[in-house]
C-alpha cells in the first residue's frame, strides 16, 4: 500500500479553555523516524495520546494506513500495529521483565478464556509462541540477565529498555517513544540512539518520536516537527528545523525579548 | 538457592516448577487423602470450612490480588450461591448440576455488579460493592418464599439419584475437588494471556489499554470468575451449616473474606490457603487464650472482632506481602544463611507515580 502510514490533519484539542493541539497536520511516511520536539506544554504528548486514542481530539482526524483511526476504540489500536512507550514509565510494576514482554504480545493472543481455564494444547502452543517472541526481543536489546526480575526492582535506565522491549513484542508498524532519553546518563542515550536505528533499519518499524534531547533527535531523525503552545512551527529535516528562527525563538525567546530584558536591567 | 536451568520453553509454562516442590505438593497430596483416616471429627470439620474458605478466597483473590479491584461485598455472592444450592437441592436436584447452577447464577450476578463497577475506582469501588453487599442481604431476608427470611432455611444433604453424601468424609472429598479444580483453574488463568491480562489492569490501566486489553471486557471476566467461585463455595458452605439465614452473609462475612486474602498475602495463590487456615484456626485460638485472661477481658463479646482488627492492622503495616511473604522471607533466609540481607524484599520506591492507586 502507498501513500503516508500515518496522517494527522486539523488535529485540535480543547480541554476547557485551554486550546492544547491547534490545528496540527502531518504524515508520517512509512519507513521513517520522525520526531516532534518543542518547549514543554507545546503539545507533544497531547498529539501522542491522541493515536494511542487516550484522548478524543475536539477537531480533525488521523488516518493509518487509510482508515479512521478516531472511530477506533483505545484498546483496538494496538491490533492495528501501533504500539507505545510512555514518558513516566507505565510497567507492570509487581511482575517479572518476560512477563511484562508477555503482555506486550497480548494483541496476537488468540486462544479463549475456557482455553486458557483449561490450559489447552492451543494456550500452550501460543504461550511457547509468545516466549518465542519475547526471547528474539530479549536478544535484540540485550536484557537477558534481567530475565526474571522484578520490574519494581529495576534501574529507570533499565525500566525504560523493558518498556521499549515491551511496545516491540506487540509487533507494531509504527512505534510511538515518548521522550525515549529522558532519565538516562550519556551512554544510555547512546544505546538507545542505536536501537532507534536498529529498530528502524532492521525490523523495519515506523517510529514516531517525542524527544528533548537534539543530539538524539539529529542522530536517528529522518525528519522532524516543532511544536510550541499547540501550533506546528516548522517542519523538514533535523538541520533546517534546528536552524528555523521560529524554532529558536521558541526555545531561547527573541532577541526582542533579550534587549528588552537589558533595558530593564540597566 | 536453587537454580533452575531452562532449556525449553515447557519448562517456563508448566505448574510443577521443579522436583522439590513435585515431592512437596505430592506429600500435600497424600496427606490430604488420607486426613478423613487420620485426623478426629472435630478437626477434619475444621479442615472442610478450610476447603470452604479457600475456593472462595481464591475468587477474590483473583479479583482483589490479581486484577486489583477491591471488593467490600463478598459475602453477597457467597450468599447468593449458598441460596441457590439450598433451593436448588431441597427440591432434589442432583448437587453436581445444583453446584453448577450456583456458580453460574453467582458469575452472573458478578457481571450484574461488574458493569457499573467499571466506571469506579479504588475507594469508590469498595464502597458500591459495600452496598451491593447490604442490597443482597436485605434481599435474602425479604424474599420470604424462596429463601425464608430471617426464620433461615433448612439445606438438605447433598444427593445424586439415590446415592447421598451424608457422612462427613464423602463431603469432605466433594469439597477437595472443588478446590484442587478451582486452584488448577486459576493457576492455569494466571500462566495464560487472561491471568496476565488481569495483572496489567492491577499495575497500569493506562498501558495495558494501549497494549490491547480491552478495561471493561477483563474487569467483568475478573468479577464473574471471581463471583462464580464465591457462589462455588457458598454451595459447600451451605451443606456444611446445613442451616441459612441471611446475617450469616452480612458485611462482617465480607471483612473476613478480605481479611483472609489480606493476612494470606495479596497476590499470591498460596496466601489463600494460609488466609483460609488462619481464618478457621483463630477464632479456637482465641477461645483458648480466654481462659488466660482476666474475665474482664477474656469474657467480653468483642474480644474476636478486636483481635481481628489488631491482626489486620499488624500485617498492613509490617507484613503487606501477608503470611506468604513471611514464609517466603523465612524460607529465602534458611536457604542463603547466613548471607540473608534485611532489605533483600524491601521493594525500591517507584520513581514515577501517575494516577494509580498504590
Amino acid at each position: 500500500m502507498s501513500g503516508p502510514l500515518l496522517s494527522a490533519s486539523d488535529l485540535t484539542v480543547r480541554f476547557g479553555g485551554l486550546v492544547a493541539v491547534n490545528k496540527v497536520s502531518f504524515d508520517v511516511q512509512r519507513g521513517e523516524v520522525f520526531t516532534i520536539i518543542g518547549p514543554n506544554g507545546a503539545g507533544k504528548t497531547t498529539v501522542f495520546n491522541l493515536i494511542s486514542r487516550i484522548y478524543q481530539p475536539t477537531a480533525g482526524n488521523i488516518r493509518y494506513e487509510g482508515e479512521d483511526l478516531v472511530a477506533q476504540p483505545p484498546h483496538a489500536v494496538a491490533a492495528l500495529g501501533i504500539a507505545r512507550t510512555f514518558q513516566n514509565i507505565e510497567l507492570f510494576e509487581f511482575a517479572s521483565v518476560l512477563q511484562n514482554l508477555l503482555i506486550g504480545t497480548h494483541t496476537h493472543r488468540r486462544t479463549s478464556l475456557w482455553q486458557d481455564i483449561l490450559f489447552t494444547g492451543a494456550t500452550r502452543r501460543a504461550e511457547i509462541h509468545a516466549r518465542r517472541k519475547a526471547e528474539e526481543v530479549i536478544d535484540f536489546l540485550s536484557l537477558q540477565r534481567y530475565r526474571d526480575m522484578m520490574v519494581a526492582g529495576l534501574p529507570y535506565g533499565v525500566r525504560k529498555v523493558v518498556e521499549l522491549a515491551r511496545a516491540l513484542c506487540a509487533e507494531p508498524k509504527l512505534l510511538l517513544l515518548d521522550e525515549p532519553s529522558s532519565g538516562l546518563n550519556v551512554e544510555e542515550t547512546d544505546d538507545m540512539a542505536w536501537w532507534i536505528q536498529d529498530i528502524q533499519r532492521d525490523l523495519g518499524i515506523t517510529v514516531l518520536m517525542v524527544e528533548h534531547d537534539m543530539s538524539l533527535v539529529s542522530k536517528v531523525s529522518d525528519r522532524v516537527l516543532a511544536m510550541n503552545q499547540g501550533e506546528v512551527l516548522a517542519l523538514g529535516t533535523p538541520e533546517e528545523v534546528q536552524s528555523h528562527a521560529g524554532v529558536i525563538e521558541a526555545y531561547l525567546g527573541s532577541t526582542d525579548d533579550l534587549s528588552s530584558l537589558r533595558r530593564s536591567a540597566a | 538457592m536453587r537454580f533452575i536451568f531452562k532449556t525449553d520453553y515447557d519448562q517456563d509454562i508448566r505448574i510443577v516448577k521443579h522436583d522439590g516442590q513435585a515431592f512437596w505438593y505430592g506429600l500435600l497430596g497424600l496427606s490430604l487423602l488420607a486426613a478423613p483416616w487420620l485426623l478426629s471429627e472435630y478437626m477434619l470439620a475444621q479442615l472442610v470450612f478450610v476447603l470452604i474458605y479457600a475456593t472462595v478466597g481464591l475468587g477474590l483473590m483473583l479479583l482483589a490480588g490479581f486484577t486489583g479491584q477491591f471488593s467490600i461485598g463478598h459475602a453477597a455472592f457467597l450468599g447468593v450461591g449458598a441460596y441457590t444450592q439450598a433451593v436448588l437441592t431441597n427440591a432434589g436436584w442432583p448437587f453436581p448440576l445444583a453446584l453448577a447452577c450456583a456458580g453460574t447464577l453467582s458469575a452472573i450476578v458478578g457481571i450484574v455488579i461488574g458493569v457499573p463497577a467499571l466506571r469506579v475506582k479504588g475507594i469508590y469501588l469498595g464502597i458500591a460493592t459495600l452496598a451491593f453487599g447490604f442490597i443482597v442481604e436485605e434481599g435474602l431476608a425479604r424474599w420470604e418464599s424462596v429463601t425464608g427470611g430471617n426464620a433461615g432455611l433448612h439445606v438438605k444433604s447433598p444427593a445424586m439419584f439415590g446415592w447421598t453424601l451424608d457422612s462427613n468424609t464423602e463431603f469432605y472429598f466433594l469439597c477437595l475437588v472443588v478446590v484442587v479444580l478451582s486452584t488448577l483453574a486459576i493457576l492455569n488463568l494466571l500462566r495464560s494471556p487472561t491471568g496476565r491480562a488481569f495483572v496489567a489492569i492491577r499495575d497500569s490501566e493506562i498501558s495495558a489499554q494501549s497494549m490491547g486489553i480491552h478495561l471493561a471486557r477483563y474487569k467483568t471476566m475478573s468479577f464473574a470468575l471471581s463471583a462464580g467461585l464465591a457462589g462455588l463455595g457458598g454451595a459447600l458452605y451451605a451443606h456444611k451449616i446445613k442451616f441459612l439465614s441471611p446475617e450469616q452473609f452480612n458485611i462482617v462475612q465480607s471483612i473476613d473474606l478480605l481479611l483472609m486474602v489480606v493476612v494470606g498475602g495479596l497476590g499470591s495463590v498460596h496466601g489463600v490457603f494460609l488466609g483460609a487456615i488462619f481464618l478457621i484456626t483463630m477464632p479456637q485460638l482465641i477461645a483458648m487464650g480466654k481462659d488466660y485472661l482476666p474475665d474482664s477481658v477474656g469474657q467480653s463479646p468483642g474480644l474476636q472482632a478486636v483481635v481481628y482488627g489488631v491482626v489486620l492492622v499488624a500485617f498492613v503495616m509490617f507484613e503487606p506481602h501477608g503470611l506468604y511473604g513471611r514464609w517466603l522471607k523465612m524460607r529465602t533466609y534458611l536457604q542463603m544463611f547466613p548471607f540473608y540481607r534485611a532489605g533483600m524484599f524491601k521493594r525500591q520506591k517507584a520513581f514515577q507515580k501517575s494516577d494509580r492507586l498504590k
